[in-house]
């Protein structure tokens, strides 16, 4: 009898094992930082694109209602594709968009903004990366919508789509 | 293409008498016939043939670059170096699991013909068991993982190998290591025909102990090639990361040494007859638990093949289904027989070797928990966690030193029971005066001094142990060497992760730093064109104080197809210490990210695996 | 006696062959030991120390500026966690969901003593 039960209880062990493995093969094992929501943005300082001025990120933020930060870069292609969405957003609303360049050299983000417009009111730079580490981004593009408390209402990781576009509008109005 | 339908069909072929045998194999056993069949023979010969027909289709696909063939297009790329399109066969998860096949075919084809003196029911249950293994290798490939797949319209171009694996190793390693880790496939099988035929006992043991041998040789070698390769290829200076699938080749080991010694208290002593089948059931299942987590795409890991639940979902149900019938035939058939009356003394072989196992288990379910536990925990509470090197350190390196001190005891002691007084004054002396040498040579370094002086001092103390017992030829030789090997090989781990040195910074042409009494010169860099990548060679000068000057040659590799980036280190190896630099280029700028390092006794740990393994097949070849 | 006085001289040939050797030092240790324990984003099979990737640079230089802020190693990871979530580091909390990863094994550990002990000692 102790026997029976000895290799009942294993045998349950191993469905649950099988059960475990089973149910893990679907989730995805490239991670992604989960989205905390209402986390708000440590504040930064960064230097101006164009003027070389410095800038404290609340000046900026404290003063519009929503305001949304891209990071970019001229070598990302991804940022290409979605910068003609950004093009749309800039002139059909009043959207406040902040760029921040990402790890870049100055001439070339110029040459990109000469090629494809200026959708930013202001492009901050991140030489080295690591404004974007403390906004806890880890890639190019990566977009944030903050409002006026530089609360996290939403994130997007790679290109923006039509989709987030629309989701972005619909939030702001 | 013509070849890709030869190693289609013969696959095919394979499968088919691999069902047979099942069948057959059953059919002869209920005959009770005094020998085997010969037509058993020829069908295990015949099935061995369709793989290494099947297998030798796949390369020369490689070889002519025949794109139509999927599995080629994926993997190789006509400008690649005929050496590395015959070893890109087994470089991929298709190619890989033909090795699989051939490993698994072989391995029971050899198996009858050296088991003579076995009994004929057994050999022939054991063909039936390892046939369920190789239909399931049959049916996971023919399903899930063909070679033979063919792409139409055939592209021109293929795909192109990654760089990482362009490297001599990928020669050897994988069928090295498959040798081993698949070879434990024949103990498997070979244990559950002895627990169905109850014919656990002493001449069982001296014949299941060769196969034990050989399988933990190949895997030994293997696990070392594997390491060797991440230390002269990958440009970290490191050589054993606590990755997944590191861990994956690394639990098997664990299980199969603590099986070959238990094997040796089945074999004196007739005791352990349960435990000795599990162990030989657990390596197996540890294999395909291993191939599981790689093949599946359920872990993260830099070494991973393609990643496909499909894939995952059919070897998960296959292991479950071994694990399943290994349970259910224990439960059958396991011996009523009290084999316990024989008492165990605490001071005995026996003993010792219960103690090795208790630590071998113990290091087994570390690697086990730390790298299925993060598994655990997405599925049940959805959070994600990493479990790398800190983890492994702190439950694993408490625990060696201990274990090192028994490794130098329980040899020593005689089988049954033995006298405590043996463990003499003189014993306990040698044994502090290694510690105090320990302490002192890691007083000048800065880590935890209590466990690293316990674990050199016990490593040392077991050096020269077996040193002793080696030139006393009363002991057992090949056993002395192995241990012997061990101790060296802690004890260069331990010294070298203690004392060496890492110098980084970003370096431009001409340039040169100081450091640790050591000039370093970034003289010039020269650029090459290759076969399939353009090379940039930098020359560096390191100028000691003695004014020895070295010269070091890493290379940036700029791939064309797939465009990749690979930094080959240059490495200067001396019996003292490896000199190890490898530089990467900071992205848009004249400007070498440098990476120096001076790693002591690197070699030595090389050399101790080797020994550790050379003891293992000097016992493997010893006459009875 | 003259077995230990042979031993004895042995070992100071061997202490002799260590002098040569310094202790082990790193050109930037801190920042070494800090991004060998953090998991790259971006390669992710990689440490932040060994990966090259854009995250894993600008990592390093965030490592280094927080150091010279006079944040301690714990500072730090804290910091990194609470961006990216435990994943990024390497060494796994010691906290309640972890409490079966880090006291399983020392378990069997007892329990396997346990069973030797029922088979040396008792019958």
């Amino acid at each position: 009898m102790k026997k029976n039960i000895f290799y009942l209880i294993l045998l349950l062990f191993f469905t649950f094992i099988f059960t475990v493995f089973y149910i893990g093969l679907d989730k995805p094992n490239f991670y992604t930082p989960k989205e905390v929501k209402n986390k708000s943005l440590e504040e930064f300082t960064s230097t101006e694109l164009f003027s070389n001025e410095q800038f404290n990120s609340n000046d900026i933020i404290e003063n519009n209602k929503f305001t949304l930060v891209n990071i970019w870069a001229s070598w990302c292609v991804p940022c290409r594709l979605e910068h003609s969405l950004l093009m749309d957003l800039s002139e059909k609303t009043n959207l406040n968009i902040v760029g921040l360049n990402y790890k870049d050299k100055k001439n070339n983000a110029i040459k990109l903004l000469n090629e494809l417009g200026n959708p930013f009111s202001k492009i901050l730079t991140d030489p080295d990366g690591i404004i974007s580490i403390s906004l806890g981004a880890y890639g190019v593009p990566e977009t944030f919508l903050l409002n006026n408390k530089s609360k996290v209402i939403r994130k997007y990781i790679g290109p923006l789509t039509k989709d987030n576009i629309l989701e972005i509008i619909k939030i702001i109005q | 293409m013509i070849s890709s339908h030869i190693g289609h069909y013969s696959l095919l072929l394979g499968f088919v008498i691999s069902i047979s045998l099942l069948v057959y194999s059953i059919f002869c056993f209920k005959k009770n016939n005094q020998n085997i069949n010969q037509n058993i023979f020829s069908f295990l010969f015949l099935q061995f043939f369709t793989v290494v027909i099947s297998f030798i289709s796949l390369v020369y696909s490689f070889i002519i670059s025949d794109f139509s063939n999927v599995t080629v297009y994926n993997n190789s790329h006509s400008t690649k170096p005929i050496f590395y399109k015959i070893t890109g066969t087994w470089g991929n998860h298709e190619g890989s699991l033909l090795l699989w096949l051939l490993v698994l075919t072989l391995f029971i084809f050899l198996f009858i013909i050296f088991s003579k003196k076995q009994p004929t029911k057994y050999r022939l249950l054991s063909i039936f068991f390892q046939q369920i293994i190789i239909s399931g290798f049959f049916l996971f490939l023919l399903l899930t993982s063909n070679p033979f797949n063919f792409l139409f319209p055939v592209p021109n171009e293929g795909l192109g190998l990654n760089p990482i694996l362009q490297d001599p190793a990928l020669a050897i390693h994988p069928p090295i290591l498959y040798l081993g880790y698949v070879g434990s496939s024949i103990i498997f099988s070979a244990s559950l025909a002895s627990l169905v035929q109850n014919n656990i006992n002493k001449e069982w043991a001296i014949h299941i102990k060769k196969w034990i041998q050989a399988a933990w040789f190949f895997l030994t070698i293997g696990i070392l090639l594997g390491s060797i390769w991440a230390y002269y290829e990958l440009g970290w200076g490191g050589f054993w990361f606590w990755d997944p699938v590191e861990n994956v080749s690394l639990m098997p080991w664990l299980c199969l040494t603590a099986l070959l010694h238990t094997v040796i208290v089945l074999e004196k002593r007739n005791l352990l007859k349960s435990w000795t089948l599990i162990l030989s059931i657990a390596t197996f299942t540890f294999s395909m638990i291993g191939t599981f987590l790689v093949r599946s795409g359920i872990l993260n890991s830099v070494h991973t093949f393609a990643n496909d639940p499909e894939r995952g979902m059919f070897i998960l149900l296959f292991l479950f289904s071994l694990i399943i019938l290994s349970i259910i035939l224990f439960f059958i058939y396991q011996s009523k027989e009290n084999s316990s009356q024989k008492k165990f003394f605490l001071v005995s072989k026996e003993t010792s070797i219960l103690i090795n196992n208790w630590f071998m288990m113990y290091f087994l379910s570390v690697v086990l928990i730390g790298t299925t536990y993060p598994i655990f925990l997405e599925v049940i509470v959805n959070e994600k966690i990493s479990v790398g090197p800190p983890f492994f350190n702190k439950l694993l390196i408490p625990f060696l030193g201990l274990f090192l001190i028994f490794m130098a005891i329980g040899p020593k002691l005689n089988w049954i029971k033995d006298n405590y007084k043996k463990i003499k004054y003189s014993r306990i002396v040698y044994f502090i005066i290694c510690l105090l040498i320990s302490f002192y040579l890691i007083k000048k370094t800065s880590s935890e001094i209590l466990f690293t002086s316990i674990l050199g001092g016990a490593s040392l103390y077991l050096l020269f142990a077996t040193i002793k017992e080696f030139l006393n030829k009363k002991y057992n030789t090949p056993q002395a060497i192995s241990h012997f090997g061990f101790s060296l090989f802690i004890l260069s781990i331990l010294f070298n992760s203690l004392f060496s040195n890492e110098f980084s910074a970003n370096m431009k042409i001409g340039q040169e730093l100081i450091y640790e009494k050591e000039q370093i010169k970034f003289l010039k860099i020269k650029t090459f064109d290759k076969e399939n990548y353009k090379s940039v060679i930098a020359n560096f000068e390191i100028t000691d104080e003695k004014n020895n000057v070295i010269s070091l040659y890493p290379e940036i590799r700029i791939y064309n197809q797939p465009k990749i980036l690979t930094s080959e280190a240059d490495i200067i190896s001396t019996a003292f210490f490896d000199k190890f630099i490898v530089i990467n280029l900071l992205k848009g700028e004249e400007i070498f990210n440098v990476r120096y390092q001076t790693k002591p006794f690197m070699i030595w740990i090389w050399i101790s695996v080797c020994l550790i393994s050379i003891g293992g097949m000097l016992s493997l070849f010893k006459r009875h | 006696m003259m077995r230990i006085i042979k031993f004895i001289l042995l070992i100071f040939i061997i202490i002799l062959s260590f002098q040569e050797i310094s202790s082990a030092n790193s050109s930037s240790p801190l920042i070494d030991k800090i991004s060998k324990n953090l998991r790259c984003l971006i390669c992710q099979g990689q440490s932040v120390y060994d990966s090259q990737s854009d995250f894993a640079l600008s990592m390093k230089t965030l490592i280094n500026k927080k150091l010279e802020e006079g944040k301690s190693e714990k500072q730090i990871y804290d910091y990194l966690k609470n961006q990216y979530g435990e994943w990024i580091v390497y060494d796994p909390e010691f906290d309640k969901k972890n409490l079966l990863l880090w006291t399983f094994p020392l378990i069997l550990f007892i329990f396997g003593g346990l069973l030797i002990y029922r088979k040396v000692f008792i019958n």
